[in-house]
């Protein structure tokens, strides 16, 4: 009984930080059809954030990581996705791929390739004992900023000017547009919104794997992409459902696969997740705006 | 296909291929007579090319852009390593290889269709359901599988001598075998391209709505697309494994996938020609980068060594590019003579 409360907590808190990984990204695609490859980056470059102001208080350090990321993710917006916007989809992706790979190794000239180690809110790293179940309080933190983050996102997306705006430059950009709403603005917002996400799943990140690579992104922004596929491209809900159904598919094969199966735990997972596509090569949650307009 | 018209046509289009070939024979010839380093460059450059050229093979008829291919690289080069190494060298280095394997030795030249036809086959296992997917799905798939691919190869120390570099690889590829291989590659990629399924794809590329009313399964032929393009993929590969002889399995992950998409959307995607030229253009400016990263003496100034220059450089030109010229250097033309009219 323990060990499925275990089981669960961990698929939980894992889960939830795909899914904040996969809104990230779905946030973006959903209005500007763009596979944002950067967004790992963003998470990468929040990483060295906390390592440059480590030492400050723990509130600043957080504040600063957010503001540098979502800056990154702005100027991102307007000096490489801005030229590129309304160009055909490989266009979009090659160039995303690029910036991708652009931020990447601006980092690995100024900081080396090699892995860092960062000390970042080692107290958290403590177990928490409760109802018979021992959970590190980082798993608790990043299940309740989780939860927070998507309540409030689904405030902002149902219940604000912006937030209704947005939804509508996602359904169709050039009648939202035609219709009076700031489309440069909403997109700017919207890229503001995933920095912010980055950044938190950054920090989350940093502080439980306490090292530092200019390559770190990549696997998170992967996990992100394919909880978009498999949710159902275009979907936010999609979205969430895919990161926590990837979370739980991870500490399932973490759980059932012998020892020396572990390392390829990537491969069943992806190989899983690709079962799933063949029975619904859509994705799970189907929009009507992602289906092809003739 | 009845009358003499398409098939003068069919003549008139095969010049692309022959100049194509005939560029890349002027540079091999240029080369030999040059130092080793140049010839280096040169290798590496047309082993570049023919995973460019089956790279465009399903880009650039499809449409739909793939970050996995360089996983049939991967696999193309470990299986051609398998088959040609000597059996005391696999029986200290790959635990887990069968024995069928284990105790024989092919040569290289033997080895090459194997090892291609490997790629093949396991792009037909992955394309079958990635190839139902969207194009843009599929895409994030292809990333997907060239993610596994390095994980499994990287982790199964039994196969691949895992993270560590493996050593012994037959040498074999120089510049005129590079070169054979690379015109290989072009012929595939041109006759592809004008085949039936060729054409079909394209014009899906263009209107892939029209395309599946008038009758066309996409699937399918994304699938025959994927498949050969593998095939073409895997023998660069191939060619890559007794270059230097020396094999590391992250040395088919990021960088060279970068590389390899980066010359052909600067030379042109939708183009033979363009993936040529991009491979040109891209191996051109990657040297002359490669140099001053390890810092270059300009008389008065020492501009010091810059780890990471060429990349950074190399994503720049490609969002210009991509900016200012979407459709690459040569946009949709293919070189040829003028038609007589």
């Amino acid at each position: 009984m323990n060990n499925v409360l275990q089981a669960v907590v961990d698929a939980a808190s894992v889960g939830g930080i795909y899914a904040l990984m996969a809104l990230g990204i779905g946030l973006i695609f959903g209005i500007v059809r763009l596979v944002n490859f950067a967004h790992g980056e963003f998470v990468m470059v929040g990483g060295y954030a906390v390592l440059l102001l480590a030492g400050a208080p723990t509130v600043a350090v957080i504040a600063a990581t957010l503001i540098v990321v979502v800056v990154l993710a702005l100027g991102v917006e307007r000096i490489a996705f801005r030229p590129l916007r309304g160009a055909a989809m490989p266009t979009l992706l090659v160039g995303s791929f690029a910036v991708s790979y652009f931020i990447q190794h601006v980092v690995m000239m100024s900081y080396g390739g090699n892995t860092v180690g960062v000390d970042f809110m080692p107290k958290l790293s403590e177990s928490i004992e409760f109802g018979g179940v021992s959970v590190p309080a980082l798993q608790l933190v990043a299940i309740v900023v989780t939860v927070l983050l998507l309540a409030g996102l689904a405030y902002f997306l149902k219940a604000t000017l912006f937030g209704i705006e947005m939804r509508a430059a996602a359904e169709d950009l050039r009648m939202a547009r035609l219709l009076g709403v700031p489309t440069n603005l909403i997109i700017a917002l919207a890229f503001a919104i995933s920095g912010l996400l980055a950044a938190v799943v950054a920090v989350v990140y940093v502080a439980q794997i306490g090292v530092l690579t200019p390559r770190m992104g990549v696997q998170p922004a992967l996990i992100g992409f394919v909880a978009t596929v498999v949710g159902g491209m275009g979907s936010l809900l999609g979205a969430v459902v895919g990161g926590f159904l990837i979370g739980t598919i991870t500490v399932v094969l973490q759980i059932i696969l012998p020892l020396e199966l572990r390392d390829f735990r990537d491969a069943f997972l992806f190989g899983s997740l690709f079962l799933i596509l063949l029975v619904r090569p859509q994705g799970l949650i189907v929009v009507r705006a992602a289906r092809e307009r003739v | 296909m009845a009358g003499s018209a398409p098939a003068s046509a069919w003549l008139q289009r095969a010049w692309t291929p022959v100049i194509l070939i005939a560029l890349l024979l002027a540079a091999v010839l240029l080369a030999s007579a040059g130092p080793g380093s140049l010839q280096r460059t040169v290798i590496d450059a047309l082993i570049k090319l023919i995973v460019v050229a089956g790279l465009y093979l399903f880009i650039g008829n499809t449409g739909v852009i793939s970050f996995g291919h360089t996983a049939f690289m991967a696999i193309g080069a470990y299986m051609s390593a398998w088959l040609t190494m000597t059996p005391a060298l696999k029986r200290i280095r790959f635990s887990d290889l069968p024995d069928v394997v284990a105790t024989a030795q092919l040569p290289v030249l033997v080895a090459a269709p194997i090892s291609a036809t490997a790629a093949a086959l396991v792009a037909l296992v992955i394309g079958f359901p990635l190839m139902r997917l969207s194009g843009i799905s599929a895409s994030i798939g292809t990333f997907a599988m060239l993610a596994v691919v390095i994980a499994v190869y990287g982790n199964w120390s039994g196969l691949t001598g895992g993270k560590s570099s493996l050593i012994g690889v037959p040498v074999e590829t120089d510049l005129w075998v590079a070169l054979v291989w690379a015109s290989v590659a072009i012929i595939i990629a041109w006759a592809f391209q004008r085949s039936k399924a060729g054409l079909l794809l394209r014009g899906s590329r263009e209107d892939l709505v029209a395309a599946r009313a008038s009758g066309v399964d996409v699937h399918r032929l994304r699938l025959v697309a994927f498949v050969i393009s593998a095939f073409v993929v895997g023998l660069g590969g191939h060619a890559q494994a007794h270059f230097l002889g020396i094999l590391t399995v992250n040395a088919f992950f990021l960088d060279i996938t970068f590389v390899t998409i980066g010359m052909l959307v600067i030379g042109g995607m939708n183009s033979l020609t363009g993936a040529v030229v991009g491979v040109i253009v891209v191996s051109a400016l990657l040297d002359v980068l490669r140099r001053a990263e390890s810092g270059v003496s300009l008389g008065v100034f020492d501009i010091p060594s810059l780890p990471g220059l060429s990349q950074v450089v190399l994503a720049i030109a490609m969002l210009l590019i991509l900016v200012l010229r979407p459709a690459g250097l040569m946009g949709d033309r293919e070189v040829g003579f003028p038609r007589r009219r």
